[in-house]
């Protein structure tokens, strides 16, 4: 595509199938401690 | 729905429903603007509908070319076909399903002490107190609580336990007999204790670094910055400021850790506005891994974040932004937590619909045994929702921090960071509006600048 660089390969779709098993941190528990902050954490299935 | 920005010479376009995220020229850029205000609701079908063609060329035919617009479009439609572009919301008719799920406790937080060895002017805990009295967790209140988080873990193997306070280095014996006790019953229960602890390092020698390199999955350091502004704002309580007795400690953990699962954890406050000076001066430090928090405080506080203070707070995050990409390219980089995303690997969709797990997968227990939804609403009797021994008392607690997510609240449904953020924290909410179904108002500002500026990193180091 000459206008567009896309960066991710995956959607959230791919995700909803393999969805919620839980094993992963809790949100605010590693670090801040005082907001919310999800998007930045790993899903423990791909590590 | 379609979030689009220009951060730091970059066009980006992030396509909310899918997570994918486009880096375009100029052309392009303004081509999905017109369409965007065209029609939200665009499909591959009614792109190539003539009226999606001719309100590009009555809007932008002064500035492109005829050709340039058909090729433009064309990209437009390619992405919308593979469901990268004007992707359509699956997620609402899931909501339901994350609502109604059976939660089980995966994460404790232990007041392992409610006392402090310093007196930091915006403590939440009222320096360590928690509007209540002193007091440390005994080795019995800490069994039962780990007791009572394998009881209700069901099937998760994973299971999180942060020594907390106050300063936990307080009550730093039970810390070490409730380790023993978790490593004894994860065997026999088929489970892992990733235990973690957040300290300000008063305490912190050689024999606990050894213990917490041993045991502990990640150490939160607390720290502000420069000299004068962590002494300003964490003094001992005979007014001396803490920086020169921690910082050197803080520095040698950092480095028998081999500069991993820890964080250097700063406050910023309204009197600190510069506060990227204080991430680059932990970066100078040698540390690698941290992270900087708007303080929580109320309105009336001196320090506290207050709106006339967002501009200046929003082009500090572009600035550190800049700053960490040139100290990335020139082999210098380090993280901080706010701009970390992870594009591929990131959270499942029902992980970023269900929230922070307050209330329902994460409690907090007091030094007497108490259970609150988080460390944040400690010590608000209506927030009490048991205690170790009888367990949750009051369910209709859990339902209701159950039942809060990002469809559930009205400023959140049509704000492009939900998946990032979760809905935000519920305890600043209630704090702010004295409801958790809210949400902080100036946080959520915050929060997609700091979204806004990890995806802009991606995209210049993507560059190379």
């Amino acid at each position: 595509m000459k206008h567009v660089k896309t960066l991710n390969t995956q959607t959230l779709n791919n995700t909803v199938k393999k969805s919620g098993c839980g094993e992963c941190q809790t949100s605010c528990q590693s670090a801040c401690k005082t907001s919310c902050t999800v998007g930045n954490q790993t899903c423990e299935q791909k590590k | 729905m379609i979030h689009q920005y220009k951060n730091n010479g970059y066009n980006i376009v992030l396509d909310v429903y899918s997570g994918s995220v486009h880096v375009v020229d100029d052309l392009c850029y303004d081509v999905i603007e017109i369409l965007n205000g065209q029609n939200e609701k665009h499909t591959k079908k009614t792109l190539c509908e003539p009226e999606a063609f001719h309100i590009l060329e009555e809007k932008l035919g002064d500035t492109y070319k005829k050709e340039e617009l058909k090729e433009a479009l064309a990209d437009v439609q390619a992405l919308t076909e593979t469901g990268q572009l004007f992707t359509e919301d699956m997620f609402e008719n899931m909501i339901e399903v994350v609502k109604e799920r059976k939660t089980v406790v995966k994460a404790l937080c232990l007041h392992i002490a409610h006392d402090c060895n310093l007196a930091c002017r915006y403590c939440f805990a009222e320096e360590g107190e928690y509007h209540g009295r002193r007091a440390l967790m005994s080795y019995e209140v800490g069994k039962k609580a780990l007791d009572f988080l394998i009881a209700n873990s069901g099937n998760r193997h994973n299971l999180e336990v942060d020594f907390f306070g106050g300063e936990p280095l307080m009550n730093w014996q039970t810390v070490k007999d409730l380790v023993a006790y978790g490593r004894e019953q994860e065997k026999i229960h088929d489970k892992h204790f990733r235990f973690t602890v957040t300290t300000n390092g008063v305490l912190l020698n050689d024999e606990i670094q050894e213990f917490v390199n041993q045991e502990m999955d990640n150490v939160v350091l607390s720290l502000d910055g420069r000299k004068e502004v962590n002494d300003r704002m964490r003094p001992f309580r005979n007014g001396k400021g803490s920086y020169d007795l921690i910082v050197p400690k803080f520095q040698k953990l950092a480095d028998s850790r081999n500069q991993e699962k820890y964080y250097v954890r700063g406050t910023f406050t309204r009197e600190n506005l510069d506060f990227a000076e204080d991430i680059l001066h932990f970066a100078d430090l040698g540390f690698k891994q941290m992270s900087i928090e708007p303080v929580v405080g109320d309105e009336s506080d001196p320090y506290a974040i207050r709106e006339e203070d967002l501009p200046a707070i929003m082009g500090e995050y572009v600035r550190l932004a800049k700053i960490m990409i040139e100290r990335k390219k020139a082999g210098k980089g380090f993280n901080f937590f706010h701009f970390m995303i992870d594009l591929n690997g990131g959270p499942c969709v029902a992980k970023r619909l269900s929230g922070c797990g307050s209330g329902t997968e994460y409690l907090a227990v007091t030094p007497w045994g108490d259970l609150y939804p988080c460390h944040q609403f400690v010590g608000q009797e209506e927030f009490l929702m048991g205690n170790v021994d009888e367990g949750i008392t009051k369910p209709e607690i859990a339902d209701d921090f159950r039942s809060c997510n990002v469809y559930s609240k009205e400023k959140c449904r049509d704000c492009f960071a939900k998946f990032y953020c979760s809905g935000g924290c519920m305890a600043n909410s209630y704090n702010f509006h004295g409801t958790i179904h809210n949400t902080y108002d100036i946080g959520c500002e915050m929060q997609r600048k700091r979204v806004e500026c990890a995806i802009m990193i991606k995209a210049a180091l993507a560059e190379g």
